[in-house]
Parts: structure tokens; C-alpha cells; sequence
């Protein structure tokens, strides 16, 4: 029984940057590069924890605590999350509304640390990342009110045991509503093509990559890696769905869960490397679609 | 209950005495405040008690007012009000000690506090009255009280409009209220509250006639109009007090009237859900857009009452459904919600003030960098800012998780009815939730943050220490209900018990279920906090070996930048502003940038109040025009007034006799 939350635990505690790396060579093989190593972040991580920082004079605490408690709150995230059939850590009833709390608190500590740098071009980057993440949490709670109410359960762990394949003969459009509306909110909570593109540094155009932008050192490691995490939760909230085998022998259930993130990365590379970012004023439309895939989805189980 | 009446002696004698010395700023300083610290404390006493479910103690005199008694009672609601109300009234009244202080020598600070006392008493009566009379006699104090506090800078035409306009909305609501008791007294033939008995063909009539009233003092929509005037011109404790508990009090007549009014229909419930939800979308969606500091936090008070109406609506819902997890979980919710937000929105007010105070604006654009220059009032800020965010670990996110926790249950209710209501609630509750993180990270970044934007920012100081203390207890406020919040959930099972009606044990079964699975909650937030200290001494023992630099903001190689380079709050906002121009529509005055070497422009936005300039305004308008062919009966000669009560009187003579 103790094996179950460690794989939730320790699986995107040790894999989570590998995600960037598959996606990273992904989009690179489409272009007919070599692209970077697979472990790319992992040496990033490393290389920015050894360096010193350094810190603009407009800033003050909130500019050094922000990232910190944002990876923390990352943390106890994943502590919450179930894994392909394997509970969670910690699981209650109504830990869903904290996973989508937590992810908000992470948020509002890197745009008020990306408005202490006086920096017009964080606070565009901060306008613009609470627009989009305003537009994104309904679809969120709508789409897990939609798993909630398909598996009569309140507590992620058990919502993820009880999808199987019968749900999917029960349900099948609603569920795939629902995995649609879950892929929007991903691709845009992680700041991923069409709604911003995490490669190019310094263009108006950015939204995530240029809040962070004066961030140096052990600060720019901790961002990352919980960039990396909630890259790897968000993603689980859909291969959780669309992978739901759930035998008796938990590793196997555990390794399909597991194929299906590296599976979920290589399709986010493809949608990168086959479209290109989204006009920002096209992208509320996007994320108000996203919402109404929950909702009609809710209709469809409702009827 | 004795302890409560001396309470409110000790409030009224004192702000008495406070008008009688208004000559010393000091003395009346003193008094007037000396006074509600000191009824708080002994007023809390009785109100803990009856929260935790001490037997209801009433006391009847009788009165030589027509259907009139001095009847009143502290029963686990009322006592749950009085607590609000004694938690934050002492806190600001000590902030404003220290506030007024300032106009000493420019103005007699007598009526001020005599008005601020009166205010606390009549509140505190309000929630204890159970007579109609009483309770109307007692309501026409607070709103007067109140506005005269508002117009406190009555030399300042906004602010008279202001008060005018909050007199104007404040006496229409009581007129709802006055029908209201008149119905129920008419079928009860008294207007003592254990009387009443609501026949159900009518209740509903009632029903409606509560939410107008008591919704238009709880600044609902669309009887908000007057809240964002009334709140940005009064003096910032005031506005603490006014938006933390005394738009609460209207939220405590709507409970009120449903305990008395009988078992709701479903559609009370979908009517609750649907203004709080129009509430909250229009509140917060008008306070991104404002640029005014105390208009900003007035339009968020809006919001969070839509917040507490929607948790009311959805207990609503569910007391009809049958499902008492839904209804208990609702009821809670938007209870607790009641108690935060009286803590985090008098600590925004209060913030706001001693930021306005210390700069002289409230203009957002204007301000910047002031973590720096008042570290302990920004600490405080941004602790009411994650609360009012509903952000985990602080009280905020508590009262919104019972709120959302009721409706997720309500989705697997039998009854599509029921799922429907409370998946829009889920859907409108994530929605504000967003939005209102937006419009607080504005606030607090380009408040606290940043570099400032003009010179009166740059030269801002701490307040004074008895405000900065003041601000800090509230902080502790939201803290504590965080960190204690399966106590407090425990702690409300009376309050819900009278608020629902439900039977005490299937009450304590639910919220005992709840709190239990609050102390996960806390659990987390426990995780939280020390994860975050693991990982911030990992990075001092991982700098403290390394070369750590200081330089400017990197702005992509620009060598220069100034602070006027900054984002503004109007640049912040603009993405969502412009997704809500439906609502808002925007006013932009200002001319466009023409030629290659363009001539200095200026740009203004402006984002007045749809309701009030597409209704209200028209609707006055229309109304002065159509009296101004009776007008002729008023001409300031006071025989023929005299005359004019002589007829009336003989007419109603005449009528009675025949």
C-alpha cells in the first residue's frame, strides 16, 4: 500500500524536467535539428544552483521569497496528486479545490515578484499572465466538477482510481470534452504554444519566460523546477483520464502512466512545432472555449 | 445580556462625552475611542458565549410607541454578528484615533467620534432587536450615524454628493424594510420578531422585499450604487468599519427574514445564487478598472457580498433539495466569509489610509515603491491581499473552500435543478477567484512595489505606531481564522443551526465533517509554511558562498530606465478591461499619437458605474422633471405650512370619524 503515493510522490520529484527534455527533442527532430541533450534541464538545475545572483535594486523581499514559497506550494501540490491509478500522498475530500488554490498561490507570488523589478516589460508579462489564468480557472473547476460528478468523489485520488475503461464506454464524449478543456488549461497554464512561446527571450510577445526575467542564481532553479512540476501535475490531470488502465499490479498501471506523460510532452512538442503562438487578443477566445467544453460536458453527464 | 446593554451604554454615554469635550481633539480622542475599546471587551463576552451555543437570553420591556417594545435577544446569530462587530470596530477605532488626531486645530473632533460610538451601538442593536419597531428605530440611527461620518470632509463637493447620494439609497432601502414589517405585522397583528409567522402564499412577497432592503444596505446588485461614493469619501476607519461589518448587518436581515419567513422555495435559492454571482462578476470586474485606491476596494466589497449572498444562495438550494451537507456547508461558508471579510477589507482600508495619509493620494498611478518606505504597513497589505485572493494558507481561501465544498456537493444531488445552480456557482466562483487575484496583485505591485511614480510616493513614511499596530492585529486576524480554521468551522455549528434551521445534530454531524477535513487543511498550509523556510535557508546556504549582486532592473540592454517606464495599474488592467468592455465601457479622452516627432498627449481612462449612469441617473432625472410641476408647493413661508398641517390634519379627522 506505501508503494502507491511514493511513485505519486517521488515520480515528478525525479522525472518532471525530463518532460522538457522530450518536448525540447521533439520540436527539434520535427525541425530536422539534433537539438539539445534529453537532460537539458536537469543540467540547467544544477549549473543555476551553483551560481551567485544578482538582484536588481528595485526589488525587496517579495522578489526572493516569491519564487520559494512558489515551489513549496508546487510541492505540496505534487504531495496531493494522484498518478495513474496510484493514490496520492495525502488524500481528502475537496483536495481538487487546493490543487487549483495552490497552483493560484504560485502564481500570484511570481506576478507580484515579476512587478518588484519596476520593469515594464515583467509587468506586461504580469498583466497578461493574470488574464489568462482568470479565463483558465473556470474551465479548471468546471472540467474537475465534471470528473467529480462522473466518479461521485471529491478527492482526486479516488476520482483517478475510479476512472477506467468503463467510464469510458459509459461517457465517452463527455470525457473527451473534458480531456480537451484539461489540454487547453495545460498548454496555457504552462505557458506552451499557441498561447506563449517559452523559447524566445525578450519579445513582447512573451508571457511567463519574460516575468522571470530578472530572476538569477538558486531562484531561477527553484522557478524552473517548479515550472517543471506543475508542467507534470497539470499533465497527469489528462493522462490520468486517457490512460486509464488500472489493473491489479500497480507498477504496470504505474509504467502506462508514465509512457502516457512522455507521450503527453511529444504531442505538445508536435503542437509547437506545427502551429505558431496564438495573437494574444485571440487567446481569451481559446481559453472561454475551454470553459464551455467543461460546461457542456457537465450538460452531457447531467442529461 | 446585561453585559451587552452596558456595551452599548458604555458606547452611547461615551460618544456623548466624546461631543461634550470636542473642544480638546485629545480628550475627545480619548473618549470617544477609549470607549469602544472598552465596550468591545466587555460586549464580546456575552457574544462568544451565545456563538458557542449558551441558551438565548432575551429581555422585554414595554414601550409607549404603537406596537413598539424594547424586545431584545442574543441568540447564536446575534451573537455571531456582535463578535464581527466587536473584533473590528475596537481595531478601528484605535487605528483612528491616531487618524484624526491629524485634523487637530482644523476641526472639532466631537461629532466625528459621538457618530462613530453611536454607529457601533446602533449596529449592535440592530442584530439584537426583535421588534419591528426597535429594529427600524435602530436602523434609521445607523444610516444616519453613518452618514454623517461619511461627510466628515464636508467641505469637499464629491464627498457631500456622496453622502447624498448614500442618504438617498440607505431611506429607499428602509422603505422596503417598512412594507416588510408593516405585512408581517399585518398578518401577526404585533411586530414582536417571535410572532411573526409568514403565511406562504406571502412569503414570498416578503421574501423579495427583504433582499431589496437589506440588499441595497449590503450593497447587492443592483443596489450598490451608493457603496463605491459613500466608501472612497469617508475617512478610512470609517470606511473599515462601513465595508468590513456594517454592509454585513444587511446580510444579517436577509438571514434573519429567512429563519422567520418559513421552509424556502427552490427559486429563493436560484435568485440568491444569481444576484451574488452578478454581484461578484460586476464588483470585481469594476474594481479592476478603477483607478481610485478606496473606489477599488469599495468595488470589491460588492464583490465579496456577491460571494456571500451566492454561499446563502446555495445553502438555500440545498435546504430545498433535502441535502443538509449542502445547505450546512453553504450556510458556513457564507458565514465565515462574512468574518474574513470584515478582517481582511478593514485591514485593505486601513492600509489604503495610512498609504493615502502618508502620501496624499489615493490615485494608483501616482504611488509605487512603498514597501520600502513603509515596510510594516506593506507586510500587513499583503497579507489582507492573498486573503481577499482566497489563496492558501490564510482565512480566505477557508470560507471560499466551504463555499465550493458545498456545491461540489450539490452536483451529485438528485434533481438537475440543484446541479445547476450550484455548477454555476462552481464556475462563477473560479472566475471571480481569478479576477480578483488579478485586481490584487495590481494593487499590491504597483502600490508596494516597483519604483514610485511621483514625489509624494517617494517621501512616504510609516504611520504612526498605534496604526501600524492596528493593522497588524487584523493581519493576526486572518492568520489566526487560517491557521484555527476546524475551530472555527466547529465553532459555528449553533450559528448555522438558527441560520438553517436544520436540527442541532445533523448541524454538528456535518460541520464536524467538514472541520475535520479542515485540519488536511491546515496540515497543508503547515507543510506550506515549512517547505517554504527549507527552501529559502537552502538558497541563503547556497548564496552565502557565492558572489551576490546589486544592479538595475535588466531592461534588454535600455541603459536608462525611469520609473515613469513602468507598468502602470491602467496598463496592468487593460487586457481584462477591455474582455469586460461590455460591462464597463471604458471612456478614453485624449488625443492619438500623430507624426514622427509626436507633441506631448495625455491619456485619461474612466469606468463610472454602469448601473448608476444607465438607470439610476435617467431614472432621477425622470423623476425631478415630473415633480417639478408640484413644486410650487414648497416656498418657505411657514404660515401656509402651517396651514398645510392643520388640512392634513382635518382630512385624516374627518376620515377616521367617517
Amino acid at each position: 500500500m506505501i508503494r502507491a503515493p511514493l511513485a505519486s510522490l517521488c515520480l515528478p520529484l525525479v522525472l518532471a524536467p525530463l518532460l522538457l527534455g522530450v518536448i525540447n527533442r521533439t520540436k527539434a527532430i520535427v525541425a530536422g535539428r539534433k537539438g539539445q541533450p534529453l537532460l537539458q534541464a536537469y543540467f540547467d538545475l544544477w549549473k543555476l544552483l551553483q551560481k551567485g545572483a544578482v538582484y536588481s535594486r528595485s526589488t525587496t523581499w517579495v522578489f526572493y521569497t516569491g519564487p520559494a514559497i512558489g515551489l513549496a506550494a508546487l510541492l505540496v501540490a505534487t504531495a496531493i496528486m494522484p498518478f495513474g491509478g496510484a493514490a496520492a500522498a495525502v488524500a481528502f475530500p475537496g483536495d481538487l479545490i487546493l490543487l487549483a488554490y495552490l497552483l493560484g498561490l504560485a502564481r500570484f507570488l511570481t506576478v507580484v515578484a515579476a512587478l518588484d523589478t519596476a520593469s515594464s516589460f515583467e509587468g506586461m508579462g504580469a498583466s497578461r499572465e493574470v488574464t489568462f489564468s482568470a479565463l483558465a480557472e473556470p474551465a479548471l473547476l468546471l472540467a474537475l466538477a465534471a470528473l467529480a460528478l462522473q466518479t461521485g468523489s471529491l478527492s482526486l485520488s479516488t476520482i483517478y482510481t475510479r476512472i477506467g475503461v468503463g467510464s469510458w464506454g459509459a461517457t465517452a464524449p463527455a470525457l473527451a470534452l473534458v480531456a480537451g478543456a484539461l489540454l487547453l488549461v495545460f498548454l496555457t497554464e504552462n505557458a506552451r504554444i499557441p498561447v506563449d512561446d517559452p523559447t524566445t527571450h525578450l519579445e513582447l510577445t512573451m508571457i511567463h519566460e519574460v516575468m522571470v526575467l530578472d530572476h538569477s542564481g538558486p531562484d531561477l532553479a527553484f522557478i524552473q523546477y517548479a515550472g517543471a512540476l506543475k508542467l507534470w501535475l497539470l499533465g497527469s490531470l489528462i493522462v490520468g483520464l486517457v490512460v486509464p488502465l488500472r489493473s491489479t499490479t500497480a507498477w504496470i498501471d504505474v509504467a502506462a502512466a508514465t509512457a502516457g506523460m512522455f507521450a503527453l510532452a511529444t504531442l505538445t512538442g508536435l503542437i509547437e512545432s506545427s502551429m505558431a503562438r496564438w495573437r494574444l487578443l485571440r487567446v481569451p477566445q481559446l481559453l472561454v472555449g475551454a470553459g464551455l467544453m467543461s460546461a457542456l460536458a457537465l450538460v452531457l453527464m447531467l442529461r | 445580556m446585561y453585559l451587552l446593554l452596558v456595551a452599548i451604554g458604555i458606547l452611547c454615554l461615551s460618544g456623548l462625552v466624546a461631543s461634550a469635550v470636542g473642544r480638546s481633539s485629545r480628550w475627545a480622542t480619548a473618549c470617544g475611542a477609549g470607549g469602544v475599546v472598552v465596550a468591545a471587551l466587555i460586549g464580546i463576552v456575552p457574544s462568544v458565549a451565545a456563538v458557542l451555543g449558551a441558551t438565548p437570553q432575551s429581555i422585554r420591556l414595554a414601550w409607549s410607541v404603537p406596537y413598539g417594545a424594547f424586545f431584545v435577544e442574543v441568540d447564536a446569530l446575534s451573537g455571531f454578528f456582535l463578535v464581527v462587530i466587536f473584533t473590528v470596530c475596537p481595531i478601528a477605532a484605535v487605528w483612528g484615533s491616531a487618524y484624526l488626531l491629524q485634523h487637530h486645530g482644523k476641526k472639532s473632533l466631537g461629532p466625528p467620534w459621538f457618530f462613530f460610538n453611536v454607529l457601533i451601538a446602533s449596529m449592535a442593536l440592530v442584530v439584537v432587536a426583535r421588534n419591528g419597531v426597535l429594529f427600524l428605530v435602530a436602523w434609521e440611527v445607523m444610516a444616519l450615524a453613518s452618514f454623517f461620518l461619511v461627510t466628515f470632509d464636508d467641505d469637499d463637493e464629491g464627498v457631500r454628493d456622496a453622502g447624498w447620494i448614500y442618504l438617498v439609497a440607505t431611506h429607499l432601502g428602509t422603505a422596503f424594510l417598512l412594507v416588510l414589517f408593516l405585512l408581517l405585522g399585518e398578518h401577526a397583528s404585533s411586530l414582536d420578531f417571535d410572532r411573526f409567522l409568514a403565511s406562504p402564499e406571502r412569503a414570498s412577497v416578503l421574501f423579495l422585499l427583504a433582499v431589496c432592503g437589506f440588499g441595497t444596505k449590503a450593497g447587492l446588485l443592483p443596489f450598490h450604487v451608493w457603496l463605491p461614493e459613500a466608501h472612497s469619501a469617508a475617512p478610512s476607519h470609517v470606511s473599515a468599519v462601513m465595508s468590513g461589518v456594517m454592509i454585513k448587518i444587511g446580510i444579517y436581515g436577509l438571514i434573519r427574514m429567512l429563519t422567520i419567513l418559513g421552509p424556502p422555495p427552490a427559486w429563493w435559492g436560484w435568485l440568491l445564487v444569481a444576484a451574488g454571482l452578478s454581484s461578484g462578476i460586476y464588483g470585481v470586474v469594476f474594481a479592476l478598472a478603477q483607478h481610485d485606491l478606496k473606489r477599488l476596494l469599495a468595488y470589491s466589497s460588492v464583490e465579496n457580498v456577491g460571494i456571500i449572498v451566492l454561499g446563502l444562495g446555495v445553502g438555500v438550494v440545498g435546504l430545498d433539495a433535502g441535502q443538509p451537507t449542502v445547505a450546512t456547508l453553504g450556510f458556513a461558508g457564507a458565514l465565515l466569509h462574512i468574518l474574513n471579510h470584515a478582517l481582511f477589507k478593514g485591514l485593505l482600508f486601513l492600509g489604503v489610509g495610512a498609504v493615502a495619509h502618508s502620501t496624499g493620494t489615493r490615485e494608483l498611478d501616482q504611488l509605487g515603491g512603498l514597501l520600502k518606505r513603509m515596510p510594516v504597513t506593506g507586510a500587513a497589505f499583503v497579507v489582507g491581499a492573498v486573503a481577499i485572493a482566497a489563496l492558501p494558507p490564510l482565512n480566505g481561501f477557508v470560507g471560499e473552500w466551504l463555499i465550493y465544498f458545498a456545491a461540489f456537493n450539490g452536483i451529485a444531488a438528485p434533481g438537475r435543478d440543484t446541479a445547476t445552480a450550484v455548477l454555476s456557482a462552481i464556475g462563477g466562483l473560479a472566475l471571480i477567484g481569478g479576477l480578483v487575484a488579478a485586481g490584487f496583485t495590481k494593487v499590491f505591485g504597483i502600490v508596494f512595489l516597483g519604483e514610485p511614480r511621483s514625489r509624494s510616493a517617494e517621501r512616504a513614511a510609516e504611520p504612526a505606531l498605534v496604526m501600524r499596530a492596528a493593522m497588524l492585529a487584523l493581519a493576526a486576524g486572518c492568520v489566526f481564522v487560517g491557521c484555527f480554521a476546524p475551530v472555527v468551522v466547529a465553532a459555528l455549528v449553533p450559528v448555522v443551526r438558527v441560520a438553517t434551521g436544520l436540527p442541532a445534530d445533523a448541524v454538528a454531524q456535518h460541520l464536524g465533517e467538514a472541520s475535520r477535513l479542515l485540519r488536511w487543511f491546515v496540515a497543508a498550509a503547515a507543510a506550506l509554511v515549512a517547505t517554504s523556510v527549507l527552501i529559502l535557508f537552502l538558497r541563503r546556504w547556497l548564496l552565502s558562498r557565492r558572489d551576490v549582486g546589486a544592479a538595475p532592473t535588466w531592461d534588454c540592454g535600455y541603459a536608462a530606465p525611469t520609473p515613469r517606464m513602468q507598468y502602470t495599474s491602467s496598463s496592468f488592467s487593460q487586457p481584462l478591461t477591455e474582455l469586460f468592455t461590455f460591462l464597463l465601457q471604458t471612456r478614453h479622452r485624449g488625443s492619438a499619437l500623430k507624426g514622427l516627432l509626436p507633441d506631448p498627449t495625455a491619456l485619461a481612462t474612466a469606468a463610472p458605474d454602469l448601473l448608476a449612469d444607465g438607470m439610476y441617473r435617467p431614472l432621477f432625472d425622470l423623476l425631478g422633471r415630473g415633480l417639478r410641476s408640484v413644486r410650487w408647493v414648497q416656498h418657505g413661508r411657514v404660515h401656509v405650512y402651517v396651514l398645510y398641517i392643520a388640512i392634513t390634519l382635518l382630512v385624516l379627522l374627518v376620515w377616521k370619524l367617517g
